[in-house]
């Protein structure tokens, strides 16, 4: 019996995501009595790969064929369970990023495990039984939800577990799985990245605006709030429907589920399915010139005024603080 | 060309979220269900991919009864017909395991489902499917193209996209972007009454997962209200208070 979690990486590196989901992944190894090992697809440097000892991964198993380069999630999915088989590893740990939603149920499959999706806290064991607490109903509730199968996989909610450092370097192994030709159908043509863009889902600070901007034309204002802050940029539905913003920004029950450190929502009342998409952040600041608007009821820190004079004297007061400290 | 559609039937964005028995059930009462909207997405973009007798569009859902009023709002949107699993969903495994059972042998060309439900989110059953049925699955996608022999897929990464080229049979789950939700006219809903809805019942499958009880999150502490004057205070309150910036 061991742990075996997957990690995922950005053009050949790790990112703090990949260091949540190992540290997490030690933890249930721990709780289990058991040993933590890890695996990366693609080119990755040797350094890179042993520095997952740092957050409790033994060993890395390194899969660096050519073929699987780039992400086909039925061809990864086969390597997983292969290195899950061979190292005797019952339960798997990924990421509920994008790549993870894709990935873990197809290892689930194969290894006839139970999943359990959107994961926010270790797993209890108490009385024989498995039980992961998880996010349901968009943010609005969490579940307990148990896995009954032997093999178990659990993919962790970016934001959601603290990184743990203090092991040493992680042991280094080559692994070469079988492939399939069937596995390859689907294939990668381009990977399009924002340079400059801090990614929504795993971003620590999130500054959001909605429809008291008025228009799309006023974005600067938040997008300078959001660089002196090194924050992602969010919106609500109205505002993506509106096309002032692309769907990727949209948060809320029907968009993107975000829990960062901080959440500022600008010119945002606070409906209810926008609060659904953000009630996991540990702070919120509400800025909306109606003292009445729902936000304020779930904010620990409000403003009430006019977003248009208050948002450039915030980003200076942001930018005066950097500087000082 | 044949596209089948996963539907989910789903408390209304507004409801309310309680539990009952304990915490261990979803209070249904006095709650409106809907068709789920991720899946409203994927039902317009299989209707757009038909249109002009180019193929039909099926629905599939997995429930009991009380879901033929959203598999009727599918059928009015411009699905062609829909097909009833007749059994009350209990994990992703088992629903993933009944559609896949279903649709194994009717040469589907494109299989659609939304990016996830809004009840559990699990964002599951497309990639079950695909592997059930061993054929190529892309979880969230923002585009989608079919010439007739490839499809071109816009997968969303964090921070970006990836597009993806692949043959069918091949299962995806639309997110937004893929095209725009339809609203049922008048003559889709008249029509909906006498399309095929078949009742099919389900096979045996063993779920994997069980949810023992549910919570709902801590409140939150009272706001502190800070002055439109002293916006500097904010910045200092959230680095020696809160200990965020």
């Amino acid at each position: 019996m061991s742990v075996l979690v997957y990690v995922e990486h950005a053009e050949g590196k790790f990112k703090k995501s990949t260091f949540e989901v190992v540290s997490y992944a030690k933890s249930v190894a721990d709780k289990l009595n058991t040993g933590l090992t890890a695996i990366s697809i693609g080119t990755v440097a040797q350094d890179e790969l042993s520095s997952l000892g740092k957050y409790g991964a033994a060993k890395v198993l390194s899969v660096s064929a050519e073929k699987l380069k780039s992400f086909v999630n039925q061809a990864y999915a086969s390597v997983i369970a292969e290195a899950a088989k061979k190292e005797g590893a019952n339960v798997v740990v990924l990421s509920n990023s994008f790549t993870g939603k894709g990935l873990a149920p197809r290892v689930a499959v194969k290894l006839q495990a139970g999943l359990v999706a959107g994961a926010v806290a270790l797993p209890e064991t108490d009385g024989g039984k498995f039980s992961v607490k998880n996010t349901v109903f968009s943010g609005k509730a969490f579940a307990f939800t148990q896995l009954d199968s032997e093999n178990k996989v659990i993919s962790l909610n970016p934001n959601s577990y603290q990184v743990n450092e203090g092991g040493s370097a992680a042991q280094v192994e080559e692994f070469q799985p079988a492939t399939n030709d069937s596995d390859f159908k689907a294939m990668v043509k381009d990977i399009v990245r924002a340079s400059n863009k801090v990614s929504l889902p795993e971003a620590e600070i999130v500054v959001s605006a909605g429809r008291g901007l008025k228009g799309p034309e006023n974005w600067g204002m938040i997008e300078d709030l959001a660089n002196a802050l090194g924050a992602a940029t969010a919106c609500s539905k109205p505002v993506s429907d509106a096309g002032w913003r692309p769907h990727e920004e949209h948060v809320g029950q029907t968009g993107i589920s975000v829990s960062p450190n901080l959440y500022i929502a600008i010119g945002i009342s606070g409906a209810i399915q926008h609060l659904a998409g953000i009630s996991s952040s540990k702070v919120i600041v509400a800025i909306n010139k109606d003292p009445e608007a729902p936000f304020f009821k779930v904010a620990d820190y409000g403003i009430v005024g006019d977003a248009f004079e208050i948002v450039p004297k915030l980003t200076e007061a942001v930018k005066a603080y950097k500087a000082n400290n | 060309m044949k596209v089948l559609v996963c539907i989910s039937n789903v408390p209304d964005t507004t409801t309310k979220i309680t539990f009952t028995n304990n915490n261990t059930q979803f209070n249904t009462a006095g709650v409106q269900f809907i068709l789920n909207p991720y899946d409203e997405i994927a039902l317009a973009r299989a209707i757009e991919l038909c249109e002009g007798g180019k193929g039909t569009v099926t629905v599939i859902n997995v429930g009991e009864a009380s879901t033929e009023p959203t598999i009727r709002k599918a059928l009015a949107i411009g699905a062609d017909d829909a097909v009833r699993i007749n059994i009350a969903p209990s994990d992703s495994y088992t629903v993933a395991s009944q559609i896949a059972e279903y649709a194994k042998d009717k040469g589907f060309d494109i299989i659609l489902t939304g990016r996830e439900s809004i009840d559990y989110n699990g964002a599951q059953v497309a990639a079950m499917v695909g592997e059930l049925l061993n054929i190529p699955s892309v979880s969230i996608i923002k585009k989608l193209d079919f010439d007739g022999t490839t499809a071109t897929l816009d997968r969303e990464i964090e921070g970006g996209k990836e597009v993806i080229s692949l043959p069918t049979p091949f299962i995806a789950s639309c997110a937004e972007g893929v095209a725009e939700p339809k609203i049922p006219n008048m003559r889709g809903i008249m029509s909906a009454r006498t399309k095929p809805l078949a009742v099919v019942e389900p096979v045996a499958a063993t779920a994997l997962t069980s949810i023992s009880s549910f919570e709902t999150p801590a409140p939150r502490s009272a706001v502190k209200m800070v002055s439109a004057d002293e916006v500097a205070k904010l910045v200092d309150m959230l680095h020696t208070e809160a200990r965020v910036i």
